[in-house]
């Protein structure tokens, strides 16, 4: 009998700590499977975020740090201009890249760092517990909007790749969602394409995936998915922005 | 043997971060530390390493944490107001046990302050700037020779004992001229290979450097461990520079460019037959507290003469644990201790320097 289906080669055999209905898991996943399908275990080094997938080096076999809330970008420019010829991708949650490390990552795209960066956009900060993040909808509840986010307050959602898709330094900016199969195919395929940009050293690729946090949307896990794919890419249209 | 060339400061400590292997540079600018990052820009290419502006010394502390997990001796330059930026990464590098060089040409503060010479990041350097239980290694160069060989020794301790070493400079050090000699040798250390580094897990099993420890008991072990490391260090590293140990009856103890003026007072005083010393604390961490113990018993004071409101002289203070007085003088905002403030405080401490007979 052929095998359709198994554990990538990159993931570690491990429970995640993740909620049910989390996102994390799944863009982990996907990241592990083009690790496996490019071959690009052995030259990889990742970068953890500071937020819920912190510990992402729990679950990922191969080379992997941890960098200081938002630094990943710069962390990642220095692992990457002294190995060139290694394969360098950070991971961040839209606390870490939007807001404390808005600079690094605009600056990293910005010399057209040779590096791959997966964005997860959950629209909070999960780790501390669901406070406003800026992606945050208008009117989402969060710990930090009891009555929603009000633009008058808080601003505007943050279009990351809308607005790294002026800046010539960037290869490849692409959203994408987690929100049902098709969708995580299609994240696959810009996941891919994100890694082998860096491989053939086109510059900086970013993937922004909208990824559920049921915990701290208030919602099932099956409602979260069906929030994402109906409400939130309202707000963030998936497709290619550069 | 080398011949000698005329360098400012913060050159001679660049060219020394060259030879010492160096290969990796990132920083912002700010004065009064400039000729680092202007010289670098163009020797580290030479050299075949990377060179960066950074968007902030936040990014380039950052810059230099992604290099030196890879291997690569990586260092990072500013002056008062970006070190504090650095903080947070030096804390990381700290948790990370990394190696870094990190350049500090003090400047007035605080807040913006001023770009004259200073001496007050004393404490944010010795006592752990950012958050935690950690320390940095600390070196205090008093010449433009000694930022060139002390650059060297800095990033030999930096890789031997896997963590940050802060070169704590001031404007004055940073910018005079003087001839400088490119003797040393890359030590043995700067070829070693280093078996904790990330560069892709071939032929080897996938590592994992990072800072989060979530159980108490392995992060109090892993703090444990740290400080053992500094016990060794405060065992094996300390330097200092002593004149006239034997028979001094007052010390003046001064770091970087106070210890020059305190110095030539001690000459002058010697001149006219006064017992008088100085020590000279190369590490600021760890503090050369085995040469006070020393002299403690024989010295009857100390003077600390800094360009800060006092801040090496609680060290002075913790080192002989108060068994003498231990007077101090200060100046700050940019002003230099000059020759007679000191010797009019030693004559206010003792009627030291007998200066009536002095003018004769
Ligand atoms: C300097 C600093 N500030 C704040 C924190 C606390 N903190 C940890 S994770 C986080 C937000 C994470 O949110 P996000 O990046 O969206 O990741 P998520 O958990 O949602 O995946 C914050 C504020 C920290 N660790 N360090
Ligand atoms: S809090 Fe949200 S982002 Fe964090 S693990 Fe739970 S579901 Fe995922
Ligand atoms: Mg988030």
């Amino acid at each position: 009998m052929d095998k359709i289906f198994e554990k990538p080669e990159s993931i570690r055999d491990k429970e995640t700590h993740y909620c049910p209905g989390c996102g994390h898991g799944i863009v982990h996943r996907v990241i592990c499977e083009v690790v496996d399908d490019l071959g690009i275990r052995e030259k990889l080094i990742g970068i953890a975020p500071v937020g819920c997938a912190v510990i992402a080096y729990d679950y990922w076999d191969f080379d992997v740090t941890e960098a200081a809330h938002g630094r990943v970008p710069a962390v990642a420019t220095g692992i990457k201009r002294s190995l060139p010829d290694r394969i360098v991708f950070g991971y961040q949650g839209d606390g870490d890249l939007g807001a404390i490390g808005t600079a690094e990552i605009i600056h990293a795209a910005n010399r057209g760092e040779n590096i791959t960066i997966i964005f997860v956009n959950n629209t909070v900060y999960g780790m501390t517990g669901g406070q406003m993040a800026p992606t945050t909808l208008i009117k989402q509840k969060t710990a930090t909007t009891p009555s929603g986010r009000e633009q008058k307050t808080h601003g505007f959602p943050l279009k990351v790749c809308e607005l790294l898709s002026v800046l010539p330094g960037v290869a490849y900016a692409e959203r994408v969602s987690v929100h049902n199969p098709q969708n995580v195919l299609k994240a696959k395929k810009a996941i891919k394409k994100a890694f082998e940009n860096q491989i053939k050293g086109l510059g900086f690729s970013i993937v922004e995936v909208l990824s559920p946090c049921p915990t701290y949307l208030g919602l099932s896990s099956k409602d979260a998915v069906k929030w994402v794919g109906e409400e939130l890419v309202k707000e963030y249209p998936l497709g290619v922005f550069r | 043997m080398a011949k000698k060339v005329l360098m400012c400061g913060n050159e001679a400590l660049a060219e020394a971060a060259i030879i010492a292997g160096c290969r990796f540079y990132a920083g912002y600018p700010i004065t009064p530390q400039n000729e680092i990052p202007a010289y670098m820009s163009k020797r580290m290419l030479e050299a075949g390493g990377v060179f960066l502006q950074s968007e902030s010394e936040l990014a380039a502390i950052n810059m230099v944490f992604g290099s030196s997990l890879t291997g690569a001796r990586a260092m990072t330059s500013s002056s008062s107001p970006g070190i504090s930026l650095k903080q947070e990464g030096i804390s990381y590098l700290a948790a990370c046990e990394l190696p870094a060089v990190i350049v500090n040409i003090m400047r007035g503060g605080p807040g913006l302050g001023n770009i004259a010479p200073s001496q007050s990041d004393y404490f944010q350097a010795v006592k752990g700037g950012g958050h935690g239980d950690y320390h940095q290694i600390v070196i205090a160069p008093a010449s433009v020779q000694e930022m060139a060989d002390l650059t060297m020794l800095s990033f030999d301790l930096a890789d031997k004992y896997r963590m940050p070493v802060m070169i704590l400079g001031d404007g004055i050090l940073g910018q005079m001229m003087e001839p400088v000699e490119f003797s040393l040798q890359p030590s043995a250390f700067s070829l070693q290979p280093k078996d904790w580094i990330l560069d892709g897990c071939k032929g080897r099993k996938p590592r994992v450097i990072k800072s989060l420890i979530l159980n108490e008991t392995e992060l109090e072990n892993f703090n444990l461990k740290l400080q053992k490391r500094y016990r060794e260090i405060k065992d094996k590293e300390q330097r200092c520079e002593v004149l006239y140990g034997e028979d001094s009856e007052i010390m003046l103890v001064a770091y970087g460019t106070t210890s020059r003026v305190a110095r030539s007072v001690v000459e002058k005083l010697r001149k006219i037959g006064k017992k008088i010393g100085i020590i000279r604390p190369i590490t600021l961490w760890p503090f050369p507290e085995r040469t006070f113990k020393k002299l403690e018993k024989s010295v009857k004071s100390f003077l600390v003469v800094e360009m800060s409101c006092g801040q090496m002289i609680e060290d002075v203070k913790l080192a002989i644990d108060c068994a003498k007085p231990v007077h101090f003088y200060g100046r700050t905002g940019g002003k230099i201790p000059d020759e007679d403030e000191i010797i009019k405080e030693l004559d206010a401490i003792s009627g030291f320097s007998d200066r009536r007979s002095d003018r004769g």
